[in-house]
Order: structure tokens, then sequence, then C-alpha cells
């Protein structure tokens, strides 16, 4: 009974960082309504920007984030405002095919600078200590810090959406792009800060991701796959959903590695099966 | 204060406007009718800067601002009521008037102002804007646009699907907006209350002005004629 | 003033008589060509249908799936299961391996088609790798590492190399002879009106939802096909390879680059794609970096694609899909073709 206890808690923190992994992506799809193909293989680069970080600055990986979040920033706006700006409007292949592109570009980019090798950061020790909560569960100190912090992304961005005057130019610009214009919005502007916002998201996501485990430059997809069936299952338009399907998606996956080490992410794709089948807007949809 | 000379506008290469002059100025209620067709939204979206024209084939407060982005144009201080309100529906009423505030312009209009102008959209103000009735949303669209402080404010089709009762109620606001010094560009279907409302008006016709005047002085005769192009 | 409705072009009648001797000569290939040059055009032809099957999804069908690869892997694995396990001729699986997949895109449809947009196109990748996953952890199927073809042993390799040339030649002519005779009729101007507008479509009598199913199980069959004679021809499966996305970002670029929406693009885009890994074999993944960047670059400046800019300026198609209006001369007009 309490394997499955610690299976369960396994799964939430581990959900916590396919939280993370999601509110870029979330924040995307709600501003912009884009698909952004490589988002995954950002995450992955953002994880060997903070490894060429620590490697020439001596600072640990946490410390690394004070450089990697701006750096992040700045890639998104200027990818978005450069590139994808000219890819909205209509048409979904442009953004698709773009993005897909940008995908292969990054992981093969990644692979001729760093090679196929995994890689990690390293917290000295932080990463392996937890607390005993006795008949055998142990909960991370690490994981812990990372549900928590996707806890306070999520609330914050709650708060960004719902309170300040960017927030409601991001849900008014993702209405109707044209008539915010006419109340002073730059709409090019607000895509520009979305996307800057989600890689800075991303690259808190790629440090506790790169410290949690090994990384390599084709790892991209599969943290795609996961942060999209995160929002899936949460449900379009809620920061709270994307946290809570992050959370569902690490259980499930949990339960899966449990009954057999081959089907971990195979129930991760199957509770994402499920939740098109029988809920298609998600278990915490936002009624818009 | 606005005024635009030989204006013209393209979508491609179809031509919607072929050399429109006109001028608003301070205080005044100017309309704009025509048939559809006419050129009048291509005509109020080259001056927004929805759509692209010649830099000095627009100039307001003297400065030459045809062929700027929209959100430019209003930090000018040219805001528009748009055809069909396109009130957010993401947003409430109250969010949707904070919006127009956006780029905080200074200026008397607050949202207690809009409050006293508009009550009805006091009691609704967190309600979602798609709510809203149809003469509410009119309302809350003009409120909107005040909410910029303008010195130029344009109305596009307020009449459009709104009950004669309704109609009365929005355009009997416009007055006091006037008063206050800002310049109103109105675009009317409804011929007769255009003529009633405004000091002076502009008939387009293909991309045209045919026929321009004190609206008192114009008859029904000169309107017809310039309205079809007769 | 009367007039006629006519589909041939100048270049396309060209193009016709050019083509006959063309394949013919292609035919003859397994007599004076070397087995090299069969494999690389078994790989070319699966490459080219593959891209057929994509661009009539979405070029067409204004479908975007990023999960074909599903039924490649699935065709592939049924040519496996089926020789090997059943006992069924090889060469007899290529076909079946298309109704196979064909067969399993129906519940597939079921599921991915509850998305939208960018949000299906997802979808259908991740129901691609629900199938590797599953067939990953079958051991019975060799399980990750894959597993070979015994049942071709018994023939010859020229033998076995001369059927499977023959039989890619075979899907690749009737993919495009196919996908070009769907479009002339008027499931092809169904097509056409759903992808332009779905809503437009439906008032005009289109079932739009059992429209895009069809062309997604014709796809299915398409990629199920192209995938059972590749790993025919390569005689060895995993399934990291065979359902490997890689194929769809092939595709992509190739119906991308060579001009999405019409049928010469492809040909074109996977006569680029072959001509890139070629010249820039010796630079590992550096093509795939420049092939990445070229279909960005395309798809900014040139949204559709080198055939589509060419098409556009030159009036230039070997394959007319479009019906033009000829005005007989009678009305004084000369005949005009626009």
């Amino acid at each position: 009974m309490s394997g499955w206890l610690d299976t369960l808690i396994q799964g939430v923190l581990l959900g916590g960082l396919y939280a993370l992994f999601a509110m870029g992506l979330s924040l995307i799809f709600g501003v912009m309504r884009l698909v952004n193909i490589a988002h995954g293989d950002l995450i992955v680069l953002a994880a060997y920007l903070a490894l060429v970080v620590v490697d020439a600055t001596g600072l640990g990986p946490l410390g690394a984030l004070v450089i990697c979040v701006p750096v992040m920033f700045l890639l998104g706006y200027a990818l978005q405002r450069g590139l994808l700006n000219f890819t909205l409007g209509g048409d979904i292949l442009p953004p698709l095919l773009v993005t897909f592109g940008l995908s292969i570009i990054i992981q093969n980019a990644l692979l001729q600078g760093f090679s196929a090798d995994p890689r990690a950061l390293r917290l000295g020790g932080f990463e392996t200590g937890s607390f005993h909560l006795g008949a055998g569960i142990s909960v991370g100190y690490f994981p812990l810090l990372v549900l928590g912090v996707a806890v306070a992304l999520a609330f914050a961005l709650e708060l960004l959406f719902a309170r300040i005057p960017l927030g409601r130019a991001f849900r008014a610009t993702s209405d109707d792009p044209e008539a915010v214009q006419l109340m002073g919005v730059n709409d090019q502007h607000v895509y520009g800060l979305a996307m800057g916002i989600a890689l800075a998201i991303v690259a808190v996501a790629a440090v506790f991701y790169g410290i949690r485990t090994t990384f390599a430059p084709t790892d991209g997809p599969d943290r795609l796959l996961f942060a999209f069936e995160a929002v899936i299952i949460g449900g379009l338009g809620s920061f709270w959903g994307t946290l809570a399907g992050g959370i569902v998606l690490g259980v499930a996956q949990a339960v899966g590695f449990r009954l057999d080490p081959g089907w971990g992410v195979l129930t991760g794709h199957f509770a994402f099966l499920a939740v098109l089948l029988f809920r298609p807007t998600g278990l915490f949809p936002r009624t818009r | 204060m606005l005024s635009t000379h030989n204006l013209t506008a393209f979508y491609g290469d179809f031509q919607a406007l072929f050399g429109i002059d006109l001028e608003v100025n301070a205080g005044e209620i100017v309309a704009i009718i025509g048939a559809n067709g006419a050129g009048k939204s291509t005509l109020l979206k080259a001056i927004t800067g929805l759509v692209s024209t010649h830099s000095e084939a627009v100039r307001f407060m003297g400065e030459a601002i045809g062929g700027r982005p929209a959100h430019r144009i209003l930090s000018l201080g040219v805001a528009m009521v748009p055809e069909g309100r396109r009130l957010f529906p993401s947003l409430s009423v109250e969010e949707n008037l904070q919006l127009g505030a956006y780029r905080k312009r200074a200026g008397p209009w607050t949202l207690g102002r809009v409050y006293e102008l508009f009550p009805a959209l006091s009691e609704k103000r967190r309600v979602p804007s798609t709510a809203l009735s149809g003469g509410q949303q009119q309302m809350a669209a003009i409120g909107r646009a005040l909410m910029a402080n303008p010195k130029l404010l344009i109305c596009d089709e307020m009449s459009l699907g709104l009950a004669p009762i309704v109609i009365k109620a929005v355009y009997d606001a416009l007055p006091s907006v006037a008063a206050q010094g800002i310049a109103l560009l109105i675009v009317e279907q409804d011929v007769g209350l255009a003529m009633r409302v405004s000091q002076r008006l502009y008939c387009l016709q293909e991309g045209r002005v045919a026929l321009a005047g004190r609206s008192q002085d114009l008859t029904r005769q000169q309107v017809s004629a310039a309205y079809f192009g007769v | 003033m009367s007039f006629s409705v006519e589909r041939a072009t100048r270049a396309s009648r060209i193009g016709a008589g050019l083509t006959i001797p063309a394949l013919a000569a292609l035919v003859t290939l397994p007599w004076w060509g070397e087995s090299s040059w069969m494999r690389t055009f078994v790989e070319f032809a699966c490459l080219l249908t593959l891209a057929q099957m994509w661009n009539l999804l979405a070029g067409y069908g204004g479908v975007v799936s990023i999960g074909q690869q599903a039924f490649l892997g699935l065709g592939a694995y049924a040519l496996f299961v089926l020789a090997d396990h059943a006992g069924v001729n090889p060469f007899l699986c290529v076909p079946l391996a298309g109704l196979i997949a064909a067969l399993i895109a129906v519940p597939t449809s079921k599921v991915v088609f509850r998305l939208r947009g960018g949000y299906f196109a997802v979808g259908t990748w991740v129901v691609a790798e629900v199938y590797r996953l599953l067939i990953a952890n079958a051991s019975f199927l060799g399980g990750g590492s894959g597993k070979s073809l015994a049942a071709v042993r018994p023939f010859s390799k020229a033998l076995r190399e001369s059927v499977t040339f023959w039989m890619a030649l075979a899907t690749v002519v009737l993919a495009i002879a196919l996908t070009y005779l769907l479009l002339r009729s008027r499931y092809g101007l169904a097509l056409t009106a759903i992808r332009d507008s779905e809503r437009a479509a439906a008032s005009q009598g289109i079932d739009v939802d059992k429209t895009k199913l069809w062309v997604y199980l014709a796809s299915a069959a398409g990629c199920g096909v192209a995938g059972a004679l590749y790993y025919l021809n390569t005689v060895r499966v995993s399934p990291d390879a065979a359902f490997n996305v890689g194929w769809t970002a092939y595709v992509i670029f190739i119906v991308v680059i060579g001009g999405i929406g019409t049928i010469e693009g492809p040909i074109l885009g996977t006569l680029i794609f072959f001509l890139l890994r070629e010249t820039l074999a010796d630079y590992g993944s550096v093509y795939l970096i420049v092939l990445g960047a070229v279909a960005v670059l395309v798809m900014v400046r040139f949204p559709r694609g080198l055939w589509g800019y060419v098409q556009q300026r030159f009036d230039l198609r070997f394959f007319p899909v479009q019906r033009r209006v000829r005005l007989d001369a009678a009305a004084g007009a000369a005949p005009h073709s626009r």
C-alpha cells in the first residue's frame, strides 16, 4: 500500500516539472494560438545554455538562472518579432512548419556543437537529499522545490492575466488582434513579450530539468509532447489547469513505470488519449 | 484638427479611395455618409492606421500621420469606436474600459466619468462584455474610446443593429462629448440621423467625395443625387 | 457567346510525351542498372509517395498531420508480421500493409479528430508515439531492437531487389496518378473547397467530416504501402526507425520546399532533398540544418514553394487540375487561358 502512495507522491512531484515545461506553451497557446513545435528543443537549448554559463562563470545552476532567464527572454522576444510574427495570421501551416524547421535546426546545431553525449547540471548534493516520511516514503527536497516553483508560477501567471494591464492586453490581443491596435496596443510587441516570458519560464524549467536528469540534443520532442499533453489534459485557457494537467501526467507516468519500466511514458499517453476521448476540453478548461 | 489631402487607399491592386479631401475641427460633429462599398470604412481605416496611405495624405494637429501604425495614432489622440463595437469577449465591461486607457493619455475621461455618462454600464461593470445588450455594448465601446482621452473621436456605424430608442440614447451622449472640445467624425448609414446630428457632412460615392457642406444647408435631393451617383 | 472547358495545357502535353519513354526506360532498369541504383530509387519512390500522401492530406485536404509516420511504421510491421508469422508471400504483403494501415486509421481518426488545427497536428504525433511504444514493448516483434525479414531468404537477392524496385515504381506512379485523377474529379473540387473554407463547403452540401476521413484513410494506406516497401528494401526494421518523426520532417520539408498543394511540387522537392543529401553527405547533421533553414526560408518568403512560385510566374502546369474556360473565337475574343 505504501508502495502505491510513494508512487503517487513521486508522480505528483514529477508532475511539477512537467507543469513547468507546459506553462510557457500554455501562455503561447493562450495569447496567440501558436503551436510551437520547437518548444521542447528550446528547453534543451536553455539547458545547454545553463551548462555553458555554469562552465564559464563557476556559478551553480540556480545562480546561472540570473543570466539564463534574461537571455532566454530576449531570445524569445527576438524570435517572435524577427520570425514567428510573420507566420501568424490565419493559416495554421506556416507557424507549424516554421517551428518544425526550427526544431530540426536547433537539434542538429546542438548535435554539432555539443555531441550526442548526455550532460547534466549538478547542485552539489541538494538534488539527492530528501525528507523521510516513514513507511519507506521519501520526498526529495529538489522535486518539492520544483513543484513549489510550478505552483508559484501558475499563481503568478494567473495574476498577470487577470489583474495587470499587460494581462488585459494579452487577453484582448488573443481575442481580436486588429481591434486591440485601436486601443494603442502594439500587437507585434505583445506577441514578442509573450514569447519572451514563455522562454524565460522555459529557462527555469530547463535548469530544473538538467538538474533532475541528464539531457541530450535530441531530447526536445519528448519534452514538447509532455508539455503539450499537460496543457490538453488540464484544459486550455487556465494556468491552474496546466498545473493540474502536469500533475495528472506525472502520476500516470509514475503508475505506468511502476507496472513495467517500458510502460512509463505510454501510460502518460493513454491518460492524454483518455482525456481526449471522454473530456475533450480538458479537466479544468476556462470557458471563454 | 484633422485634415486629409488627396487621400488614396488600395487593397492590393484594387483602389478603394481616389483622393479624399476632408477636415474636422475641434468641437465639431462631422458626418460621412455613402452607400455600401463607397469607401467609408476604408477612409476610417486609413485615418486610424489600419490601412496604409501616403504620409502627407492625413494630417492631425499639424503632423503628417498617414501610414503610421494604428497603435501610434491612438497615442496621438485619435480614437475609434469600431463598426460592430468589437468589444473583447475575454474581458469584463470594466476591463474593456480600462484597456481603452492602455496608453494612459492625460485628460478628463476616467472610469468614473464614463459611468456618469452611461449609468447603465456601471451596474454591469464586472459582467463579461458579451452579456450586454446591443445598446449597452455600443455605450461600452464609446466609453472605451473615450478612456483614451482622444482629441478626435471616430464613430463607425453606431446605429447598426440597434433599436431607434437605443440609437437616440447613444447619440444623445455625443453633444456633451463635443462640448469638451473633442472633434467627432461619425460614419452613419441613416442619412436623416447623420444630417440631424452633424454640423457638416461629406457624402462618398465610389471612393470619391460626391458632396460636402453644412448639414442644415443641404437638401434631400442633393444628398440623394450624390449618394446614388445620379 | 460560347465557351468550352479545357483541362490540358501545352506543358502537360509535352510532359506526358516525355514521361512515357522515361517510364519505359525505368522499367527495364533491373537489366541494365546497378543494385545500388535500384535501392536508391526505392528510397526515392517511398519518400515521394509519402510526400504525395502528406500533400494530399494537408495541401488539398487542409488536414495537417505530423504523425503519418504511425502508418508508415504500422505498414512496415504489418509486412514483417504477415510474412514471418503468417507465412504470406512478402511481396503480396506490401498492398496488404496499406490495407491494414487504413484499417487502423479508422479508430485512430476517432481520437485525433477530437482536436483541431495545431493541436490536431501534435495529437497525431502523440498517437504515432503510442504505436511506437506498443510495438517496442512487444518482444515477439523484436522489441526495441527490431527484427529482420526472414521470409525473403528463399528468394535470390537479384529477384528480391528487382521485384521490390518494380513495386516501388508502380507505387509511386499509382500514387501520383491516383492523386491526379482524384483531384480532377469532383472529389478534388470538394477537397479544394474544404481547404479554402470548411463552412462554405458544408453549405454547398459537402460532407466535410466524411471527406476528411476518407482522405485521412487514403493517406494512411499510401503511407502503409510506402513503409512496407521501404523496409522490404532494407530487410530490417526497428520501432525507432519506422516510427521516427524524422519521416514527417523530411516529407514536410520536401512538400514545403517543392510546393504545397501542387502535384509537381513534391516531385521537385524530393529531387532537391536527394540532391542536398548527396552533396552534403560528408557534413553529418549540417545537411539537416541546411534543410531546416531552407524550409523556414521558403515558408516565409515563398509560401507556395518553389514550384508554386514557378507556377504563378510562368503559369506552367504539368499536372493541370484546374478547369479553364476557353472563349470561342466567334465571340471576337482570342482564346485566353487565364
